[in-house]
């Protein structure tokens, strides 16, 4: 249908917190497995709604938590509040993505460490903008890698020293 | 948990109960939690459990293994798990690429000349002969050029050694066998420095067998031997001169028999701590701003290469800023 559906989901997130790691992440350069960080976001998506479906595939999206009740639920969880815009269009596309299945869904994104939950809608606008940043990370994945700029949370990601180690 | 590498230098046999690796011996069982296993030399006899193995691997774990002499003898290099098709592809189009592949070597004997001559001026020697050597470099035309001006550069340093070394001789490099202490320092201290570099190796998408200054036919992980070549003075060479001229070696450390000289067990335990003292040593790095390890210096050094293949930051080698 829409040559974008082999995007990941959390390359939509990418975008939005850097585009050398969208680049690096997309080509299999990935940094993630030594760092603390994503150690405790890993044991965070563990160890939070344990009775619920998890993990559940479709293509190339990987859903955090499945809830079946009149409706799809889907979760996304998220260990702290810093990357909003990200882990927002990150939620919209999974529901995009479903709902060119045929699957109408709603979202939530949830920050079990601050209690805090996220309904995410899909209209109109946000389709537009959706489909306008799928096409640039398309184009992003194709392109060379983006020579990595220097950024306030820099110093915490997995790819600092990757990135700015000369 | 902080992460070592862990030196094994008595006999006995590593097992896998539960979650934690055992070594166990006659003198009975001492737990190594794996969360604290970066990578682990066994230079005893060692027995591994397949368990054990499996256990290592799955946490990608090296294990290098050495033989009674203490010469490398290889590695448990576990299934790899970061794999990057288009890292490797780059990887071998620099090697096949005439000029893309001698950039490389002869980026890498720039660093090894320019470190050689950092040890040297720290010890009060001239460093001229070493540096003029970079001239030939710059002019090789050819791989077997390249490795002509480092072997020039290498008895210019070679020759500075006895005059920096006290109560020890040195003469001239001798390896298999080594025929003075001094030299069976450096052979052991560089065979612990190839397995660090293929440690680092492993944990990027990096293939080691893939090299630019050595041949990739040479030996199985050449590019471990490609880059211990910029390390060698900082990690071996002022090593072996402080150990050396701070008395810290000396009766009884070494082993003399028709193999030449080698370090005795005795000897190998001091050698080893002394070794892994400095991978640990830190140094404030420049462009990160914090404090990384001389062990990480070598990862940095896999992460700009990757950066050179991918096209983003022309290579520069490591050289010593202190």
């Amino acid at each position: 249908m829409i040559d974008e559906m082999y995007i990941r989901g959390v390359e939509v997130n990418y975008y939005f917190v850097c585009k050398t790691k969208l680049w690096l992440f997309s080509h299999n350069v990935s940094l993630e497995k030594e760092s603390d960080l994503v150690k405790l976001g890993k044991l965070v998506h563990k160890e939070f709604y344990r009775k619920d479906r998890k993990d559940v595939r479709i293509g190339p999206i990987a859903i955090d938590v499945v809830r079946k009740g009149n409706e799809l639920e889907i979760q996304e969880v998220k260990k702290a509040k810093s990357m909003e815009k990200a882990d927002l269009f990150q939620m919209l596309y999974y529901l995009f993505y479903l709902s060119n299945l045929g699957i109408p869904a709603r979202g939530r994104i949830t920050y079990p460490k601050s209690r805090e939950v996220v309904n995410v809608e899909l209209d109109e606008k946000r389709l537009r903008d959706l489909e306008e940043i799928l096409r640039e990370i398309d184009g992003l994945k194709r392109g060379k890698m983006p020579k990595p700029v220097r950024k306030k949370h820099c110093r915490k990601c997995a790819y600092f020293e990757f990135c700015f180690a000369g | 948990m902080r992460k070592r590498n862990f030196y094994i230098v008595s006999d006995g046999k590593l097992r896998r109960k539960e979650n934690t690796i055992y070594f166990e011996n006659a003198e009975g069982k001492r737990p190594i939690p794996i969360n604290s296993i970066y990578s682990i030399y066994a230079l005893g006899s060692l027995t591994i459990t397949s368990q054990a193995l499996n256990y290592l691997a799955r946490e990608g774990i090296c294990v290098h293994f050495f033989n009674r002499y203490g010469y490398y003898t290889g590695s448990f290099y576990p299934r790899e798990s970061l794999i990057s098709g288009d890292v490797v592809v780059k990887q071998a189009e620099h090697y096949l690429d005439r000029e893309k592949r001698l950039y490389l070597a002869k980026a890498f004997v720039e660093g090894s000349i320019m470190n050689m001559a950092r040890v040297l001026r720290r010890n009060g020697e001239d460093d001229t002969g070493v540096i003029s050597a970079l001239q030939g470099l710059e002019n090789s035309e050819s791989v077997e050029e390249v490795m002509g001006a480092e072997a020039t550069a290498r008895t210019e340093y070679y020759s500075k050694f006895d005059s920096m070394l006290s109560g020890m001789k040195f003469e001239k490099r001798s390896r298999q066998p080594p025929e003075n202490e001094v030299n069976a320092m450096i052979s052991f201290g560089n065979s612990l420095l190839y397995s660090a570099v293929l440690t680092e190796i492993y944990h990027t998408q990096l293939h080691p067998a893939v090299s630019y200054l050595h041949e990739p036919s040479e030996r199985r992980f050449s590019l471990s031997l490609d880059l211990a070549e910029i390390f060698k003075p900082l990690l071996v060479d002022r090593l072996v001169i402080s150990l050396v001229n701070k008395k810290m070696v000396g009766e009884g450390d070494f082993d003399e028999d028709f193999k030449g000289v080698l370090l005795s067990e005795k000897g190998r335990k001091k050698f080893l701590k002394a070794f892994n003292e400095r991978l640990e040593r830190t140094v404030k790095h420049r462009t990160l701003g914090r404090n990384v390890s001389y062990q990480r210096l070598i990862r940095l050094e896999c992460y700009k290469l990757v950066k050179h293949i991918l096209g983003v930051e022309k290579y520069r080698p490591f050289v010593m800023w202190w």
